[in-house]
């Protein structure tokens, strides 16, 4: 087997302790494996790390949009590491590179599933889906093996503004809705950094009557 | 079947239409490339596929026993997956070895552009004035002989400071007189920056264009091309003259894709020219074999010998770099290197040493930068040692070939570990003695204990010391 990210040889360590332990198959050498650091504990909300209690930003989304985004989970750390890997797989289009993580990343989202929840994609544009060949969401959730609810599709314009985070929110929303549900909805996508993504997918499923949202993300 | 398979297991390129269409586009001229990177808008497009300026070939060969990727050649069934493909609604399978440069897919064509442009021929393009050596004129003129001759392959291998570029003046006169186009690869990007002044000053009418990873221009549409080996991924039945600059480095020497592309982008009928301080195993073989025709230069231009590195025992180096520190008997020598005139350029085996000992040796009270691949300040640090505004630079094997600083010592501490192997320990010594005025450079090598490479880098440019006497 070779690794899937830098190609040299694996070796199979059946001493490794850690929850990485014996996976089925090593599609990772030790080297790229130890690059990827899972998260630590830190804010309740959204994940983000060396938080004691909720972090400033959640606050400020409690207080002006209260309830908007019940939580978001992620699994590792977005670090210079693993933005060169989304570089190669989202936006070189590198498929298969995410498999990579299958093993921890699914792991960690079983025990967090709550098989009331539905299990929803953030929309691409179609001119994007074209250019990339796929969509990085579903991509996600292919290999969680969930099924994908497309409840929402992408508006014209996709050029994220360059405004500052807060007032991206308030700006008009990339989304629209195609179905609504009254079931609780998880989104998935491939990094939470500010979490406007995700709430302005969240704020459409609400306005139509979804009794909650929550976030999956593999980076935060 | 035969006949695939034997396409398949060689490099022949057979699959690349004969296309001779003759066009004003040298923007795709000798070009592979996938639809994206195509420099026209759709109509412009349309109707280059249709007057066989453009032609699609298919980017992968799908062969019963596997696949191959056109681009970079890549064979290995492990570099290829596949990927439910939104453009063609499949699952599809793509080559992840040359993925960097853009996915090449099963479903989308790649785009082969008609060579066939009519470059201009110039009367006397060069205006470099200066005069080439006694050895300097003899590879000149075997290098113009085989410009000339429209074919055949050459290896120049001349010493670190014989002047190299020089050397090729003559024959690029050849060329551009007789409107040919030309490509001029080097794996390394700072060696096409170097190069690009001193080529533009030397042929001043000659359109000439330096193709890298993130050079501010990508249109591949000059007459000469500077550029990086892997920018030849871009590139097939381009070039009536190929000339490839220190073949033995890295990423070159070791990545097939590479090797595969350069033949490739060399016309059928081409001239090549490998250039080179420090053959491999693969040149020394096929010298040996009479297969590629070699001249040798073991004299620097300024006629002066190659520095022997001293080899310096210093048993408690470890014990020191440990701690982020260096011997006092180094210390103590740096030191004193320091009340010379000369600047010094110390090698460490790893970025994290090289930035320790930089900021060990400012303690002390001493100017120093540090340099290393990834640096963003990297091309102005080094034109700010070149210029000598400070006296110490430390780095790593980055700087070991195509930079040249008029007069310093240079010091490899750890010589023994790995990443110095014999043909770097060559070009690192080759940093020392390149001026006329100052042609003697102390090179010291600190090691733990003597190894193969260290005394092979020794022997080696002794023995070209040896046979330069000759000349
Ligand atoms: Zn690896
Ligand atoms: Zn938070
Ligand atoms: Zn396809
Ligand atoms: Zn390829």
């Amino acid at each position: 087997m070779r690794c899937l990210i830098c190609h040299e040889e694996t070796i199979p360590k059946i001493t490794w302790t850690n929850f990485w332990s014996l996976p089925e198959k090593e599609v990772l050498c030790i080297v790229c494996r130890s690059m990827f650091q899972p998260l630590k504990p830190g804010c309740p909300l959204c994940f983000r790390e060396g938080e004691k209690g909720v972090c400033e930003d959640c606050q400020w989304w409690e207080q002006t949009h209260p309830g908007l985004l019940a939580k978001n989970t992620s699994v590792f750390q977005y670090n210079e590491f693993a933005k060169d890997f989304v570089a190669r797989w989202k936006y070189r289009g590198d498929y298969i590179l995410l498999e990579a993580l299958q093993w921890h990343v699914v792991e960690h989202f079983s025990r967090m599933r709550n098989s009331d929840y539905i299990i929803a994609p953030i929309p691409l544009s179609e001119e994007r889906s074209y250019e990339r060949g796929f969509n990085q969401s579903e991509a996600i959730i292919d290999l969680l093996n969930q099924r994908p609810h497309s409840l929402l599709e992408r508006r014209n314009s996709e050029k994220q503004s360059k405004k500052g985070r807060y007032a991206r929110i308030t700006s008009n929303n990339p989304f629209k809705l195609i179905q609504s549900v009254r079931q609780p909805v998880m989104l998935v996508d491939d990094i939470y950094t500010t979490g406007t993504t995700v709430r302005h997918a969240a704020s459409l499923l609400k306005q139509a009557g979804c009794p909650a949202v929550t976030s999956f993300t593999i980076f935060r | 079947m035969l006949q695939t398979l034997r396409t398949y297991f060689s490099d022949d390129f057979d699959w690349l239409p004969d296309l001779v269409t003759p066009h004003y586009y040298p923007q795709l001229a000798g070009k592979l490339l996938l639809h994206y990177e195509i420099p026209l808008d759709e109509p412009h497009l349309i109707s280059a596929l249709s007057q066989n300026v453009l032609i699609k070939v298919s980017g992968l060969e799908h062969h019963f026993w596997g696949f191959r990727c056109r681009r970079c050649g890549n064979k290995e069934q492990h570099l290829f997956a596949e990927i439910p493909h939104a453009a063609c609604g499949k699952d599809c399978v793509y080559c992840r070895c040359c993925i960097q440069m853009g996915r090449v897919t099963e479903c989308e064509p790649l785009y082969f552009g008609s060579p066939n442009v009519a470059w201009p021929r110039f009367e006397n393009p060069c205006a470099w004035k200066g005069e080439l050596t006694f050895s300097q004129q003899t590879a000149a003129d075997e290098i113009r002989n085989v410009i000339q001759l429209g074919k055949g392959e050459k290896l120049i291998w001349a010493v670190c400071g014989a002047g190299k570029t020089e050397m090729l003046f003559p024959g690029l006169t050849e060329a551009f007189s007789s409107g040919k186009r030309v490509c001029l690869a080097t794996p390394r990007t700072d060696v096409v920056r170097e190069l690009l002044p001193r080529l533009k000053a030397a042929f001043p009418n000659v359109e000439i264009e330096a193709l890298y990873g993130d050079s501010p221009n990508k249109q591949g549409a000059a007459q000469f091309l500077i550029a990086t080996t892997h920018q030849l991924l871009r590139f097939a039945h381009a070039f009536d003259v190929m000339i490839i600059d220190e073949i033995d480095a890295f990423p070159f020497h070791q990545d097939p894709a590479l090797h595969y592309a350069s033949k490739r982008a060399a016309k059928i009928d081409s001239s090549l020219i490998y250039l080179t301080a420090t053959p491999r195993k693969a040149q020394h073989k096929r010298i040996r074999n009479k297969t590629l025709p070699v001249v040798f230069i073991p004299k620097r231009f300024h006629g002066h010998p190659l520095p022997v590195p001293k080899l310096k025992l210093t048993p408690s180096l470890f014990h020191h770099l440990k701690r982020g520190k260096i011997p006092p008997s180094l210390l103590e020598k740096i030191k004193q290197q320091q009340q010379s005139n000369r600047q010094l350029l110390i090698f460490m085996p790893s970025v994290k040493q090289a930035d320790q000992i930089a900021e060990y040796l400012r303690k002390w009270k001493m100017i120093v930068e540090s340099v290393h691949a990834e640096d963003p300040k990297r091309a102005d640090k080094v034109m700010a040692f070149r210029k000598k505004h400070y006296p110490i630079l430390v780095t790593t094997t980055i700087l070991e070939r195509g930079v040249t600083f008029p007069s310093v010592d240079v010091y490899v501490v750890d010589a023994g570990h790995s990443v110095f192997d014999e043909a770097a320990l060559v070009q690192i010594a080759g940093r020392a003695g390149r001026s006329p005025d100052d042609p003697y450079g102390e090179v010291i090598f600190f090691h733990t204990g003597k190894t193969n490479p260290l005394l092979d880098a020794r022997e080696s440019i002794m023995k070209m010391n040896r046979l330069g006497e000759k000349l």
